[in-house]
């Protein structure tokens, strides 16, 4: 323990892998970095707090149902018996349809304002797209619940009944609530991070090399596909996750419309859950202890799971990095 | 260092001193949560009570789990459950339990064309219905009970609760009494496995639910149904009579209950006897210590409960809820006198 805290006291004053920048020399110099060292510290610590609390609130739950719980399919709390699998995949599915729908959309956005649009209709869309990032969650999902829904109940589900219907992904009775309507609602939440990401990773292209391009006779499809997308696919990626980050644990607007079922079903239209709104819904009424516990337990899921899709994105992004090279 | 002892002494005995000073005052305000089913009324009683009294009542509506959690932590001066307590957890925790209000849950339906109170159904398509086993509007049982209506080949989208709520407490209540099928497979609880349906978020999702969707049926107080103008049915109950949910009829259920052998008032009001009795009926139920530390507090919130019993009724029936039976009050107030003491001694009256 002293040891620890020695090297970080060192690498704090300056002694360990730290000191390559300038050792600190002034008495405001110690201070600052003693005070910066502090705030990092803080956040670690918090993280720590935070996974020791989950396991040992859930602890119930984890002894109880072990591993089964991560794909049991029972949720009844009348028989105290928990399991985490229809919320897992509900959270799963409405963020990859989230994802598939925000991804393509953001970016082609970021490309418009930024390569093509005129500087008015650019500054204009920016400042939409940056104010629809600012909307309540609240209000999308009161929005979604009376607006959306009968929209999607009315025109969009039958239309895709109608053409699509054989597949197992659009049957059920087209109610307007269920993971597809919850899918795009969320696409929309997210929408506005990845376009402004997008658009200043785009921005943030040399405009030489671009003139380069142009220079040798490309396309304006050429430089984008070759030069800026492959210059900006780094800060893509970044933007996708920073996207799927709020997607996964959205909380309130999903409660509004994913239906709050626990039935598993392989259809886009039945009501479904995610992990984020089964906690909303049932805590405040959860007073049995083994209830309680397999509540944090699935908060502890979809921690693990947050942090699974942090590391496959640091895993990806160093995969690109060496595929396509550091500058370009 | 003994000096300092004495010293450490002293303060305790200072603090119990004027603790125990401002105790014995009046207290200003008494503190609640529990159940959000009550919370209208109990926040209105409290308004009014104060501007009789200057007597505050802070009444949190935070559900009947956490009035339940609370009251066990001791951070409240009582509890609210729409679920009563059985007699040992009540025992357990050393808590007294008594009804305040009565209230009705009603099914209501969203068919095109169709006018509240036409339809009728009885308690095993009820069940039916929420067990799955009835799919379509128009499948025989239904078709059979209701010959004057005319019913759509449509499917039957069913609306619960997505939260835990005292109102699925009670209407899981029910079909746990009418069903042995509902018994064996889904039970009663404020939150179930439901085995069909959409789930809509507090009274009034499902009610926003039950009227975006068509051919849904789902579960709301009575007051929501009311408010909102909402389809209701009428139900069988357990007289073999048809009845609609109105004020007289959660009162005869009432009425009929036999509170005096039910000990600690575990008695729910669903599938009572009586011709007029409204089958999915329910009380909500105060929490309090047995054994109180603070007299003066205690008396307070037994004061402002006695107030709401004796003058609180015509606001009760204004905001939709159906007050107690004069003998159940008068057998509650001597619960109080008989149980509930602050040192042994009784605090009521």
């Amino acid at each position: 323990m002293s040891t620890a805290l020695d090297k970080l006291v060192a690498v704090v004053r300056g002694g360990g892998k730290v000191s390559e920048t300038t050792p600190p020399t002034g008495r405001a110099d110690v201070a600052f970095r003693w005070l910066t060292a502090a705030c990092a510290l803080l956040v670690i610590l918090i993280m720590a707090g935070m996974v020791v609390e989950l396991f040992y609130n859930s602890r119930l739950s984890l002894k109880e149902f072990g591993f089964g719980f991560l794909w049991s399919t029972d949720w009844n709390p009348v028989l105290q018996k928990f399991g985490a699998a229809s919320s897992i995949y509900g959270t799963l599915v409405s963020t990859i349809l989230a994802m598939v729908i925000a991804m393509p959309l953001g970016v082609l956005t970021a490309l418009f304002l930024v390569e093509l649009a005129p500087p008015g209709i650019s500054k204009v869309v920016g400042a939409g797209v940056e104010l629809l990032a600012a909307v309540p969650s609240i209000i999308f999902g009161m929005w979604g619940l009376f607006v959306f829904a009968p929209f999607m109940a009315d025109h969009v589900q039958p239309f895709l009944q109608q053409w699509l219907g054989f597949l197992p992904l659009f049957r059920g009775a087209p109610l307007g609530i269920g993971m597809l309507p919850a899918g795009i609602i969320l696409a929309l939440m997210i929408l506005p991070f990845i376009t402004a990401v997008s658009r200043d990773v785009f921005a943030m292209v040399p405009s030489v090399v671009k003139e380069s391009g142009y220079g040798m006779g490309s396309t304006t499809w050429e430089v984008t596909r070759k030069v800026t997308l492959r210059h900006g696919i780094r800060g893509i990626i970044g933007a996708g996750f920073l996207g799927l980050g709020r997607a996964i644990g959205e909380t309130m607007a999903i409660t509004f419309v994913i239906g709050n079922s626990h039935q598993l079903s392989a259809s886009l239209f039945e009501p479904g859950n995610s992990i984020a709104s089964t906690l909303a819904n049932e805590f405040t009424e959860a007073s049995e202890p083994m209830y309680l516990s397999a509540l944090i337990e699935l908060g502890l899921v979809l921690f693990f799971m947050t942090v699974i899709a942090q590391m496959i994105a640091h895993f990806w992004l160093n995969r690109v990095r060496r595929q396509m090279g550091d500058g370009l | 260092m003994n000096l300092r002892k004495y010293f450490a002494a002293f303060l305790v005995l200072a603090a119990f001193a004027v603790t125990g000073c401002s105790t014995a005052e009046k207290p200003k305000s008494i503190n609640g949560a529990g159940a959000s089913f009550p919370y209208p009324i109990y926040a209105r009683w409290g308004f009014e009570y104060e501007s009789l009294t200057q007597v505050k009542v802070n009444y949190q509506s935070i559900g009947s789990g956490g009035g339940i959690a609370q009251i066990k932590a001791k951070t409240v001066d009582f509890g609210a459950s729409d679920a009563p307590l059985k007699a040992n957890e009540l025992a357990k925790a050393g808590l007294v339990q008594f009804p305040m209000v009565i209230g009705g849950v009603v099914p209501v339906v969203n068919i095109a064309g169709l006018a509240a109170g036409a339809m009728r159904l009885t308690p095993d398509v009820l069940a039916g219905i929420f067990l799955g086993e009835i799919t379509r509007w128009n499948d025989s049982a239904i078709v059979e009970i209701n010959p004057d209506l005319t019913l759509p080949d449509q499917a039957i989208t069913v609306v619960h609760r997505a939260d835990g709520s005292g109102t699925t407490w009670i209407f899981t209540n029910y079909l746990d009494k009418i069903s042995p099928t509902w018994q064996g497979s889904v039970g009663t609880g404020k939150a179930v496995d439901w085995p069909v349906g959409v789930g809509g978020k507090g009274n009034e999702g499902v009610a926003v639910y039950v009227q975006r969707v068509n051919g849904s049926i789902g579960y709301v107080e009575y007051a929501y149904a009311l408010q909102n103008d909402m389809t209701h049915t009428l139900l069988q109950n357990k007289a073999g009579k048809f009845v609609g949910p109105t004020m007289s009829a959660f009162q005869a259920a009432a009425a009929n209950a036999d509170w005096a052998n039910a000990p600690g008032y575990y008695l729910v009001l669903t599938d009572q006897p009586g011709d007029e009795s409204w089958p999915i009926t329910g009380a909500s139920f105060i929490l309090v210590y047995e054994k109180q530390t603070d007299a003066a507090t205690a008396k307070a919130v037994l004061a402002f409960f006695d107030w709401c019993y004796k003058h609180g009724a015509e606001t009760a029936e204004q905001l939709h809820y159906v007050p107690l039976p004069a003998n159940v009050i008068e057998m509650v107030e001597q619960t109080w006198k008989n149980r509930i003491n602050a040192d042994g001694k009784p605090v009521w009256p």
